[in-house]
């Protein structure tokens, strides 16, 4: 088997007559942690949900664990079960309790019976440092709880790569660190991950390989150390220098 | 003579209760309160219409009720989903059949199934299929939208989580989508069996025997043996024992979903 995971070229998309993607290439190796960074509106989500289809591409290929998903005849339900995908807002299914969000997938499109579905979800809770959650419904828990049981759902389906898009935008600051802190944890045991993020810290800490996206293009591509620490292109200078010391920049600064 | 803003409106509501008085004043003084025990409150027949009016009417006004709302819920409930299909023919069927069905009399509806039916195909329904079709129909149109509107409530991201762990269309529409918007319509469901409990009276202009009749259909026969409207207010309190607790739950839901408001058009 070889080591790629995920293998997109010549990706296009766009919503009528927006161009939101206008050509991505992007490989990314068998657990490899790869962060994606951009301004507002470059298409960093699109391109996220283009990898699970949650999208359908207007040109290009995309390959995912050898299964060419532009391909008309794929049958994308069972692809999508080796994807992992974190989303900005949870979306924890609001009607079931936590170990139940974890089940029912494994149950329904697995077809698990109840006890190792069980069992597979208690494991994954307890990564995700859970456990005695197990019985809440999704509405009890704080943010950070929440998005920390949506990972522990994906992982229940035991994914060949995880889709993370601005996992932790939508949380208290104080909660940021726990949910980084599990993402980490699995970037360690060699997951494979696409993570779109503002935290440039973690991305540095975690990245093998960051992306600049910016109007529909990969801009910059490398070590986060390079692209981060010591970026070429002046628009990703520009962009870095409004994220991480966003004080000293008005929105009306000159690109 | 001036008067302050507050001593005048303490005024106004003074003359507010002291035309209360005065009105009921009037009534107990010129009522013939013989005449209105008798008529509305004949103890003797009030008396005479028990058991049965329980066992046997209430009963049947529940039974025909929960007949017509199940399958009312069922046919409404494709409706709903064929008012979103993506198909078009299927949206347009879904909206005459709505809209035709809202805009008629729900008593054309049960003549048309208890005698136009019959004539028209040599079919005929019991009872129970009489009133299972006639409020089904009835129902199904009223609640298609709200069912539809349940569903559109439920959050897009639902969907896609659903969907991202590999679950087909109608997988999450089964397991994610419909059980969410349920929830969110409870509300509205209750009202909307409020309304055909008491739409369930209309089966009455069907010949019904006795051991068929229900609430309505009991009042008048025992209104016919009785020259008195008793029968027709006990039969009415009668109906207040299934819809008041109704009323009650959908009011108790509708707090609990955090006045959570679908609109309904
Ligand atoms: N379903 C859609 N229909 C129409 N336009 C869309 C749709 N989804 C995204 N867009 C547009 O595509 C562009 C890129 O959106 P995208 O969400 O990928 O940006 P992003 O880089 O993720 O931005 P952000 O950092 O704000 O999340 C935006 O201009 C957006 O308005
Ligand atoms: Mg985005």
């Amino acid at each position: 088997m070889s080591d790629i995971c995920v293998e997109i070229s010549g990706l296009k998309k766009s919503f009528g007559p927006l161009d939101v993607l206008k050509g991505i290439d992007l490989t990314v190796q068998r657990g490899e942690v790869v962060c994606i960074i951009g301004p507002s509106g470059s298409g960093k989500s699109t391109l996220l949900r283009c990898v699970n289809l949650l999208e359908e591409p207007t040109g290009g290929k995309i390959v995912v664990n050898g299964t060419e998903l532009t391909d008309p005849d794929v049958d994308i339900d069972a692809a999508r079960t080796k994807i992992g995908m974190v989303f900005q807002s949870f979306n924890l299914f609001s009607h079931l309790t936590v170990v139940n969000n974890l089940t029912v997938a494994q149950r329904k499109v697995l077809k698990r019976n109840e006890k190792s579905a069980q069992e597979i979800a208690l494991r994954n809770l307890e990564r995700v440092g859970l456990s005695e959650k197990v019985n809440a419904m999704p509405a009890q828990l704080s943010g950070g709880q929440q998005q920390r049981v949506a990972i522990a759902r994906a992982l229940s389906m035991d994914p060949e790569v995880m889709l993370f898009d601005e996992p932790t935008s939508a949380l208290d600051p104080e909660l940021v660190g726990d949910v980084l802190g599990v993402m980490r944890q699995l970037a360690q045991e060699g997951m494979t991950m696409l993570v779109v993020t503002h935290e440039m810290q973690f991305a540095r800490e975690v990245a093998d390989k960051v992306l600049f996206m910016d109007g529909g293009y990969v801009v910059e591509e490398g070590p986060a150390e390079e692209v981060i620490g010591n970026p070429q292109q002046e628009r990703t200078k520009t962009f870095l220098s409004r994220v991480l010391d966003p004080t000293h920049h008005g929105p009306g600064d000159p690109e | 003579m001036a008067m302050s803003k507050r001593k005048r409106a303490q005024y106004f509501r003074y003359a507010q209760y002291g035309l209360l008085v005065l009105v009921a004043a009037l009534i107990a003084i010129f009522a013939d309160w013989e005449k209105i025990r008798t008529a509305f409150f004949n103890l003797d027949v009030a008396i005479k219409m028990f058991p049965t009016i329980i066992v046997t009417a209430l009963k049947n006004t529940i039974i025909y009720t929960v007949l017509g709302f199940t399958f009312g819920l069922a046919l409404g409930l494709v409706l709903a989903l064929m008012k979103l299909s993506s198909v078009g023919p299927y949206r347009w069927l879904a909206t005459i059949y709505i809209e035709f069905f809202r805009g008629v009399p729900a008593l054309l509806v049960f003549i048309a199934i208890s005698a136009g039916v019959p004539l028209a195909f040599n079919l005929l329904f019991d009872i129970y299929s009489t009133a299972m079709l006639a409020l089904g129909i009835v129902g199904a149109a009223y609640m298609a939208e709200t069912i539809r509107a349940g569903i559109q409530a439920v959050p897009k991201g639902q969907v896609e989580a659903a969907r991202s762990l590999g679950m087909s269309v109608v997988r999450t529409n089964v397991t994610i989508v419909i059980p969410q918007a349920f929830r969110i319509i409870l509300p509205p469901l209750t009202n909307e069996l409020i309304l055909l409990t008491k739409d369930s009276s209309l089966i009455s202009i069907i010949g019904l025997t006795g051991a068929q009749y229900e609430l309505t259909k009991f009042g008048r026969e025992t209104l016919s043996r009785n020259p008195s409207l008793t029968p027709i207010l006990v039969a009415g309190l009668a109906y207040l024992i299934i819809t008041l607790p109704l009323g009650y739950l959908s009011r108790r839901l509708e707090r609990r979903t955090g006045g959570k408001k679908v609109s309904v058009v």
